[in-house]
């Protein structure tokens, strides 16, 4: 039977267990909007910038464990996904990104609408397609996915010229997928794990570092097993949060440079590190000569290139987390359990003494809301369950700090590329993989400004999300660096220009609520969270609040500001 | 801090796109390129890549690495430590005045090159050989006054072990 190139493409799509694409039609991709509207099962979500079809995609693939799915026409449609494409890059995230491209003829000749999509996104997808023989569509398609979700994930992009998404074969179903030149390493090496156990047995101040690969392999269970197990306290990076219980005695929080102190102390005290899935980036590490001085380091990570990339390693170990770790549990099962757990009495003792002298805290008056305060009421009021996305800055911070997540794909943020404007279309990507889930963006009035116009999508697609803004009237994290290192000199930072942000959501047809007093909060959240459809809640929070505790840029991650 | 030259022989799918994600990783991650030679191996769907690229360990450790991890990319082989052939080509021609003809025949007839194109005032020389082996040539030939010079960068083969 003869199939056009869309249909081959929408057959492909579905056959990869999507049921969720977000996009943007133009003129480069009618065909395969025209093939799109004839297939019920596969269910699209028209964004309102293109840029936000990538971020939903992102979270939809990391909300269900799976490849996230974006299309969009040629020219503008795809340059305005390459902020999205980054962002799932630097954070390891399965998407496709399909766009349009001009016919095969026109391209090279300034036609319009044409840019070189494929040369543009080289450096930020881990790999990237321009299909111009149709025969080869279905292959390449299938070549995709596999790459996106394998080995280390990431973003891949395919651009479809118009000529080929019109022509018509004898479709053939593909053939397995083996690239010659590209095999990841799963399984680790048993000799190295064995070296491991002997450090977990001799180690006196040992320490877990979970980052976003536990999370990516799906192995929070092994790696919670192997704290127990073993009596390691764990602490994992922003990327990381949910692999292990927030709510485990054992949980030290987040390290770096808003990490609580507890965290970065025993990073620059432990004499052993076991780190799964992280890739020592330099909020995490502060400086790097004097990053965790005592410490034996193994690095386990699928990707050779994270290895020994920032810091030196004691026991390189490549390999998928979840396998490497289930290894690793099963071969200290057959050791003497005390052996195994050792003598860590004084090093927990010490953690504790860490955790006592210098908590987390802010001081809520009677008068002004501390952003700190809403989210822990947040926290409360979700009990914890809620799928969180934030955009970036102080409103990722206070989040990341002050929701603890006990499971994993509950915190989605732009961790690596930190992009303002993630956080409300990654809400619709959550929120239309988890439908049963409550989604919270917590914002600030500067970043939820970058992205609004998807408040149209949230409401004409029927994502009822919850939009908590923190409104400092301030660019405040740049500000909280203007204050500590520039003098006070608040350069462009001053955002006391903004819209009514209750009408800005009963404009687009959500719900707008505001609170002003401490004593607004929780009623605002409880009202906001029950009230159907999509709303926006803000709270008008203390301007020159900064997030705390900080290590400043350049310094050793015990030399922190307090506060 | 050590920087020694490194010889990389990277097989590549021949594929559109392949020299530039190269190009790029190098340029992206500020590694150096010093000389780079792509021509097809015996088989067609593949090229070989001859780089030589300079760094101290960490940086030739991770040039490896992410070379691996380009899709296209099947092997990076590091020739530096190893026994290896390697040879350049160049064509340099050369200012070839009537008195100066004769000493740049012997010359060439030293060095085992070969003139391949003459002129009333010049000659162009074709040599292939090591790095240091074009070097000594170019220092000789440049009193008569080098016009142009065309090299095509180092290319190079691991030895097989002999029995």
């Amino acid at each position: 039977m003869k199939l056009s190139g869309a249909k081959i493409l929408v057959k492909m799509i579905k056959s990869q267990n999507v049921d969720t694409i977000f996009g943007y039609p133009g003129g480069a991709v009618i065909d395969i909007y025209d093939e799109l509207s004839k297939n019920h099962d596969l269910r699209h979500i028209l964004v309102r910038h293109e840029q936000g079809a990538v971020h939903a995609a992102d979270a939809y693939a990391r909300a269900k464990g799976s490849v996230g799915v974006a299309l969009v026409t040629s020219g503008p449609g795809a340059t305005n996904t390459v902020t999205g494409i980054a962002s799932a890059y630097m954070d390891s995230i399965p998407i496709v990104v399909f766009t349009g491209q001009v016919p095969t003829a026109l391209i090279g000749n300034d036609a319009f609408q044409e840019v070189d999509i494929v040369g543009i996104t080289r450096p930020c997808t881990k790999h990237n397609y321009l299909v111009k023989d149709i025969e080869k569509l279905a292959k390449t398609v299938k070549q995709a996915f596999y790459i996106a979700q394998s080995g280390r994930p990431g973003p891949v992009l395919v651009d479809l010229p118009k000529d080929v998404m019109a022509a018509k074969i004898d479709f053939k179903e593909p053939e397995d997928i083996t690239l010659r030149s590209y095999k990841p390493t799963y399984d680790p090496n048993k000799k190295q794990l064995s070296k491991v156990v002997d450090l977990i047995k001799k180690a006196k101040k040992p320490l877990i570092f979970a980052g976003g690969g536990v999370i990516l392999s799906k192995a929070s269970k092994e790696i919670t097993d192997l704290a127990n197990m073993a009596d390691i306290p764990v602490t994992a990076s922003l990327m990381g949060l949910g692999a292990f219980p927030g709510s485990s005695p054992l949980w030290l929080g987040m390290p770096g440079m808003h990490g609580t102190y507890r965290a970065n102390m025993s990073m620059g005290n432990c004499d052993l590190m076991i780190a799964a899935g992280v890739r020592f980036d330099d909020r995490v590490t502060g400086k790097i000569e004097k990053f965790a001085p005592y410490a034996r380091i193994v690095q386990i990570d699928i990707d050779p290139t994270s290895i020994r990339k920032n810091v030196d390693v004691a026991c390189p170990i490549v390999g998928d987390c979840k396998q490497t770790l289930k290894i690793l549990n099963s071969m200290l099962k057959d050791e003497d359990p005390k052996a195994v757990k050792g003598e860590r009495e004084e090093w927990m003792q010490q953690i504790e003494q860490w955790k006592a002298t210098s908590p987390q805290r802010y001081d809520q008056n009677d008068d002004i809301i501390k952003p700190q305060y809403v989210i822990e009421q947040l926290y409360e009021l979700t009990e914890g369950k809620a799928i969180i996305t934030t955009e970036v800055g102080q409103n990722q911070m206070w989040a990341a700090q002050y929701y603890h997540f006990d499971k994993p794909n509950h915190f989605i943020t732009s961790g690596g590329l930190g992009v303002m404007g993630f956080g409300l279309p990654a809400a619709l990507g959550a929120k239309a993989a988890c439908p049963e889930k409550t989604v919270v963006d917590i914002a600030g009035d500067g970043s939820i400004q970058m992205n609004i116009q998807e408040l149209m999508t949230a409401v004409e697609s029927k994502l009822p999300v919850k939009i908590v803004i923190l409104n400092n009237r301030y660019l405040g994290m740049v500000r909280q660096w203007q204050e500590l290192f520039y003098d006070k000199n608040y350069s462009c930072t001053n955002m006391e220009m903004a819209p009514d942000f209750i009408k800005l959501a009963e404009a687009y047809g959500a719900t707008g609520m505001k609170a002003t007093k401490p004593s607004e909060v929780k009623e605002t959240l409880s009202k906001g969270l029950k009230t159907k459809g999509t709303v926006i809640m803000e709270f008008i929070v203390e301007r020159e609040e900064s997030v705390y505790p900080m290590v400043p840029a350049g310094r050793a991650l015990t030399e922190m500001l307090l506060v | 801090m050590n920087t020694d030259k490194h010889l990389l022989s990277i097989v590549v799918d021949d594929e559109p796109g392949v020299l530039s994600r190269i190009a790029g990783l190098f340029s992206g991650r500020g590694y150096n390129i010093e000389s780079l030679s792509v021509a097809p191996t015996a088989r067609p769907d593949l090229s070989r890549i001859t780089m030589v690229t300079r760094g101290d360990d960490h940086i030739i450790e991770q040039i490896k690495k992410q070379l691996h991890k380009l899709i296209n990319v099947l092997t990076v082989s590091d020739l530096t430590d190893k026994k290896y052939v390697m040879r350049e080509l160049a064509l340099i021609k050369v200012h070839a005045k009537p008195e100066q003809r004769a000493e740049i025949l012997r010359i060439v007839d030293i060095f085992r090159c070969r003139v391949v194109d003459v002129g009333h005032e010049h000659y162009t020389i074709e040599v292939s050989g090591d790095e240091g082996k074009l070097k000594a040539l170019m220092n000789l030939l440049k009193p008569m006054g080098i016009i142009e010079i065309a090299r095509t960068g180092s290319i190079a083969l691991a030895r097989e072990n002999s029995k």
